[in-house]
């Protein structure tokens, strides 16, 4: 692997490729996202909005307390979001942990859903402290139960400690386990990253490690996924594409909760990324209570009125 | 599909217009003589016709302010001055929708800019410096500041009511009364602000509003009662200002047009620079005195920088709702 060209690998070239990057200046940063999130977005718009959205949602479960059953009532909700209306697209993926990808695939190819990819959390998740054989049996273990998308955590330790090298060796050797037959999404855990600048090298470093998407948070720690963070991320992937014609992926993930948080996510995307990146192959949302909220606000287009919380499912 | 923003248009309805205005001289309303027409420049419809006012306007005005000064505002200590600036804060704030569309209507900036830009900054200005008021004695630098008597102040059009409070809030906190001449072009907000006065029962004649063009102004330039000019505007009136007061015992503060420069260095947070840029040039149509009008890029950054900054303006809405 190459690298793009833009290094070779080394944690030398790494850290001067990294350190040569723009920095990232906070205020304005924040008050370019807390602009865009005044954007006004009604009737056929907002209409498309929720359904992208919808098909956008990793529909996530990330409980101790996981049963099996509670897995498949998500799988059966992840195809057909609201039963009393079919025009209600079916969300972008499943997202649960290793042990319980089996059972949501088997599910998911049984109820009509073979083209929702599963979505498992690898290396550690959420806090990324294990051995690196544990980390690579992890994933092997998810693809082997037919996970089609990895969402791996990056060691913050290492990051932030400077072995630049050693995060980037283990999205590569994780990379190489997903192949072809997975998508690989990287977790920063933005929050704990405590500045922008490294939110920005740590966008680099994925992409250039051979990630397909880059996303915020565990959804484990606040703050998560922030409109400043996720915008810095979309402005990573748009000049990667610029600079190296290959277009990554971002998925904000962690505190995204009502359809208003939603669609100032997707105003960010359309404004910073561009509209390639208005679909789920390229931006995904991690959440679990969003799409309750997407459904009622979907409701209340189509009937003109708020439905009570009531008709929409609990999990 | 695209994804288009909708627009977020305010009801004129709030807003309730004068077919003509006089001026607001003495804490009243006092007929014109001759009028001529405002218009809102996006429909070019006429919004009414205000009065132009002459030297015998001019000399009413004066003379009503420095009646205010010598007999009441004077007299009344710091912090009862401060009283009616927060008073007057406050309706600012209670009729900041109001003040929004009237503004967008006579000015033509989106209401988006006088909605959230331009009147809450205006009732800040006025928050603040009531708040200075009463502290005066203890600003700290060489003997504490004194009121000048009466002021005439002449203000351009870019930011009417901003530029109405830059000046007025001051003058008033430090215990001068006021003669002021808004924009021929933007006379509205302005007078609305003078019925803000008499809801605050400020003492008349503390805060006089003559409207005309470039004649009136010259009448308060030229006037012996003022002791003291306020300009915002053109370089080429400022100089004329200066000339016309070299003379005399006047003082003024001119704050003139002049075009800044951006300066992008290799090390700079592109992305934000280049939001930088873009608010620099564009923020109220460009239409700001220190507006960002020329840039400045190290050779090595240039491209990148010109690239994202058009990649930026290509996003622009330019829609007229």
């Amino acid at each position: 692997m190459h690298f793009f060209g833009l290094v070779d690998g080394s944690e030398s070239s790494l850290k001067s490729f990294l350190n040569n990057l723009p920095p990232v200046d906070q205020v304005g940063a924040d008050a370019r996202a807390a602009m865009l999130g005044t954007r006004s977005i009604k009737t056929s718009s907002k209409a498309w909005a929720i359904n992208t959205a919808i098909s956008m949602v990793d529909l996530t479960t990330l409980e101790g307390a996981d049963t099996p059953g509670k897995v498949k009532a998500l799988c059966t909700k992840a195809v057909r979001p609201d039963p009393t209306d079919l025009t209600v697209p079916s969300v972008g993926a499943v997202c649960v942990y290793n042990d319980m990808v089996k059972i949501a695939r088997n599910h998911l190819d049984l109820i009509g859903g073979k083209d929702i990819p599963v979505a498992a959390v690898s290396t550690a998740f959420p806090s990324g402290r294990a051995s690196m054989a544990v980390k690579l049996q992890d994933t092997q273990d998810a693809i082997d139960a037919g996970a089609t998308e990895i969402d791996m955590v990056i060691d913050r330790g290492a990051f932030l400690s400077g072995r630049l090298g050693e995060v980037f060796d283990e999205i590569v050797k994780i990379k190489a386990i997903c192949g072809d037959k997975a998508h690989l999404k990287v977790i920063f855990e933005t929050g704990e990253l405590v500045t922008y600048d490294n939110v920005r090298k740590a966008s680099y470093l994925a992409m250039l490690a051979g990630g397909d998407f880059i996303k915020t948070s565990t959804g484990k720690v606040a703050p998560a996924a922030t409109p400043p963070v996720v915008m810095i991320m979309l402005e990573a992937v748009r000049d990667f594409r610029a600079i190296t014609g290959h277009q990554i992926g971002v998925k904000p993930a962690g505190g995204i909760r009502t359809t208003k948080d939603a669609i100032k996510q997707l105003v960010l995307v359309n404004e910073v990324a561009g509209p390639d990146w208005l679909t789920n192959k390229y931006f995904r949302i991690g959440a679990s209570a969003l799409l309750n909220d997407l459904l009622l606000q979907r409701m209340k287009l189509t009937d003109g009125y708020y439905e009570s919380p009531n008709y929409v499912t609990v999990d | 599909m695209t994804f288009e923003y909708a627009p977020a248009p305010e009801s004129k309805s709030i807003v309730k217009i004068q077919k003509e205005y006089g001026h607001f001289i003495n804490g009243k309303f006092v007929k014109g003589k001759k009028h001529f027409a405002t218009i809102n420049p996006a429909t070019e419809e006429v919004l009414s016709h205000v009065a132009s006012g002459d030297k015998s306007d001019i000399d009413k005005a004066v003379q009503a302010a420095q009646v205010a000064y010598t007999k009441v505002w004077s007299k009344l200590s710091g912090a009862e001055r401060g009283k009616y600036l927060y008073r007057i804060a406050r309706i600012l704030q209670e009729r900041a929708r109001e003040f929004a569309v009237l503004e967008t209507m006579d000015n033509g900036k989106p209401i988006r800019e006088t909605r959230d830009i331009d009147i809450p900054l205006v009732a800040a200005h006025f928050f603040y410096h009531a708040g200075w008021a009463d502290k005066l004695d203890y600003v700290g630098v060489g003997s504490a500041p004194k009121a000048y008597g009466v002021v005439g102040q002449i203000i351009p059009w870019n930011f009417p009511l901003l530029m109405l409070a830059w000046k007025v809030a001051p003058a008033l906190a430090a215990g001068n009364t006021v003669v002021l001449k808004p924009a021929e072009s933007t006379p509205l907000t302005a007078l609305l602000f003078a019925e803000v006065c008499q809801q605050a029962e400020l003492p008349a004649g503390v805060v006089n509003i003559v409207t005309g063009a470039g004649e009136t102004g010259a009448a308060i330039v030229n006037h012996p009662g003022i002791a003291k000019i306020a300009f915002t505007g053109s370089t080429e009136v400022g100089k004329l200002i200066a000339k016309a007061i070299a003379d005399t015992k006047k003082v003024a503060t001119l704050e003139l047009g002049g075009k800044g420069a951006n300066i992008v260095f290799e090390d700079a947070a592109i992305d934000q620079a280049v939001e930088g840029i873009v608010n620099g040039i564009f923020f109220n149509q460009g239409h700001v005195c220190c507006a960002g009008s020329r840039l400045l890029v190290q050779e090595n950054v240039a491209d990148e920088v010109i690239k994202k900054l058009q990649n930026r303006m290509e996003k622009f809405d330019l829609v007229i709702h």
